[in-house]
């Protein structure tokens, strides 16, 4: 199958200027997965999820179905569903045009989720400078109250961020969705056991949820057949930085970063010479123009050494200083780490000192490797991925493009 | 200006606690309500929103803290959030905060003098495809040039 030709699945609406609305939804089929998955019980929703081979949309990757699995069988308490709609991911910008473009896909998508994990209060978590988002949402929610789609064994709550990235790791906004600062928890115990308000919590990003009702529909084979072996589905690729066409695309997670680049995006801008591309949100290794024949599935990134995270696409032609791209996304990283562990807090704010040292001329010979060796030390010592997320690029940017960053350091 | 809720607004504080399992819950978006009547989360403010959860002023001054959308000072009428993040960078916001520093007279984080606005650098806030962008208020503005930033900011009261 050429992945260029995929059926538009999540964004087929996104041309119709009240895409937004209950009357759009229900026009081209929306709320009729619903039903359907009334008449299951939830393990065979499960069952469905995990044969479709759907893996999180928000940066991890974690297989759908399994997490839902993991709420403890015979748990009597309320059990809660948390949608993380707090987009923060450089580079990234998908879950933005499903809130705003087809909030009841995401409502009844929660519909479902909500009964396969057996809860009757769901959040959506939106990020706090999202207001049109926000609006959307809300009044999407309300239609489907007014409808009877909500309020009938689920509620749902449209909760607003207000301000930092950290919040979109799970843990972290756990803590924010219940009225803290957004500081994220040593896991175990995972938010599936204890999560928002002490309660089994399922967090899943938009996207991921958006994607339940056609599995119900269309049947996990069809949805497991239209990627790869390990991940199935297509997914919204956000693509920015020197393209012809920045924007949304959404195909096939089989596509390869070079078609995504060249048939999506319409190819490089500034000379015209592709130099480097960030795959998945700022946090995944950078890959190298000779390096984008890999598959965009979670599987497919990772073994080329990178992740498919957010499935951010930044590109960047020869022109660009990639010094002062890692300047950039280390002042990014610096800036957002919640300073709870010290590697974290400490090694953010250092290295990107180090690298703005190195783009202004005053760098040291010793600086590079310097850098290298405290990020690598770092690594998988924390409370939380973020700083592996800032590790990625710390290393990948200098590893490969060394001379470059040399060449800034006198002599 | 007194610091305290109108009754309609302390409705509006009531209805939000009882949305969440825990009325804690709620002490985001009463947060937000709060910086919109009263234009800034002053100590005053913390101390105040403090009371309407029974929460000591050191938990409400640490969550305000840690947010960026929550202004501890005055702000102007308007906030222009410019993001310099790596999408915009690449496509010239560096240009942009370059102009309106010179064209408002002010640095980062200030205010013009006629209170008119507040020019902020944020981090990417996934709008990149209308890269160089920036959010004016609650809306976002992108594919910015000099022209486009100056007519953006004379159309601004
Ligand atoms: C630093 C950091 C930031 C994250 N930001 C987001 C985000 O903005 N949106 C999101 O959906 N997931 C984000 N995640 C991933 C979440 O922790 C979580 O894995 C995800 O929401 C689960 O949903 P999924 O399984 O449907 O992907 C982030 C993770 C980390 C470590
Ligand atoms: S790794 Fe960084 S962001 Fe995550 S908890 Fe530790 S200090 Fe906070
Ligand atoms: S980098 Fe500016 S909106 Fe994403």
């Amino acid at each position: 199958m050429s992945p260029a030709a995929t059926e538009k699945i999540l964004t087929r609406n996104f041309g119709r200027p009240d895409s937004h609305t209950l009357k759009a939804y229900l026009e081209t089929g929306g709320y009729t997965a619903l039903p359907k998955a009334l008449t299951m019980e939830p393990p065979a929703i499960i069952d469905a999820v995990k044969r479709s081979n759907l893996r999180g949309l928000g940066g991890a990757g974690f297989p759908t179905g399994t997490k839902w699995s993991f709420i403890p069988k015979g748990h009597t308490g309320p059990v809660y569903l948390v949608i993380n709609a707090d987009e923060g991911e450089p580079g990234t910008f998908k879950d933005r045009y499903l809130l705003e473009r087809d909030p009841h896909a995401l409502i009844e998508g929660m519909l479902i989720a909500a009964r396969a994990i057996g809860s009757t209060l769901a959040f959506v978590y939106i990020r706090g400078e999202y207001v049109e988002s926000w609006r959307h949402v809300s009044a999407a929610v309300g239609e489907a109250y007014e409808a009877g789609y909500l309020g009938r064994g689920l509620d749902v709550v449209v909760h607003r961020g207000a301000g930092a990235y950290i919040c979109g790791e799970e843990t972290g906004l756990i803590s924010s969705l219940e009225g803290k600062k957004g500081w994220p928890k040593l896991k175990p115990p995972f938010p599936a056991i204890k999560g928002a308000f002490g309660a089994p919590t399922i967090v899943n990003n938009v996207e991921t949820i958006c994607h339940v009702p056609h599995i119900i529909n269309r049947g996990a084979e069809w949805f497991a057949s239209l990627g790869t072996k390990t991940q199935g589905g297509t997914r919204m690729y956000s693509v920015s930085g020197r393209v012809t066409r920045p924007g949304v695309y959404e195909t096939s997670v089989a596509v390869t970063l070079r078609q995504l680049i060249y048939e999506y995006a319409g190819g490089v801008t500034g000379n015209g010479r592709l130099k480097a591309v960030v795959p998945g949100g700022s946090s995944a290794a950078i890959l190298t123009a000779d390096e984008i024949d890999v598959t965009m599935d979670v599987d497919g990134l990772k073994a080329a050494g990178t992740m498919a995270g957010s499935a951010g696409v930044i590109v960047l032609d020869e022109t660009v200083s990639i010094p002062e791209a890692l300047m950039v996304v280390a002042r990014f990283y610096a800036h957002e780490s919640c300073g709870q562990c010290t590697p974290c807090r400490e090694s953010t704010g250092w290295i990107y000192e180090m690298t703005r040292r190195i783009v202004v001329g005053r760098g040291r010979k010793a600086d590079l490797d310097t850098i290298l060796d405290v990020a690598r030390r770092g690594a998988g010592t924390t409370i939380c991925a973020f700083y592996d997320g800032a590790v990625g690029p710390y290393i990948s940017y200098i590893e490969k493009f060394r001379a470059e960053f040399e060449s800034l350091i006198p002599k | 200006m007194p610091v305290e809720f109108t009754r309609e607004q302390l409705g509006e504080v009531t209805r939000l606690q009882r949305l969440y399992p825990d009325r804690g819950g709620a002490l985001l978006p009463v947060l937000h309500l709060a910086q919109e009547v009263f234009g800034y989360i002053s100590e005053d403010v913390e101390k105040y929103v403090g009371t309407l959860f029974d929460l000591g002023p050191a938990h409400v001054h640490e969550v305000v803290t840690f947010y960026t959308m929550y202004f501890r000072r005055p702000r102007g009428r308007h906030v222009l959030s410019v993001c310099h993040n790596l999408s915009c960078h690449l496509m010239g916001a560096q240009e942009i905060i370059a102009h309106l520093t010179s064209r408002l007279g002010i640095e980062l984080g200030e205010t013009t003098d006629d209170g008119r606005i507040t020019l902020l650098t944020v981090e990417c806030l996934c709008a990149c495809e209308m890269a160089p962008m920036l959010q004016v208020d609650d809306r976002y503005e992108g594919h910015l040039t000099v022209e486009k930033v100056e007519r953006l900011v004379d159309r601004l009261a």
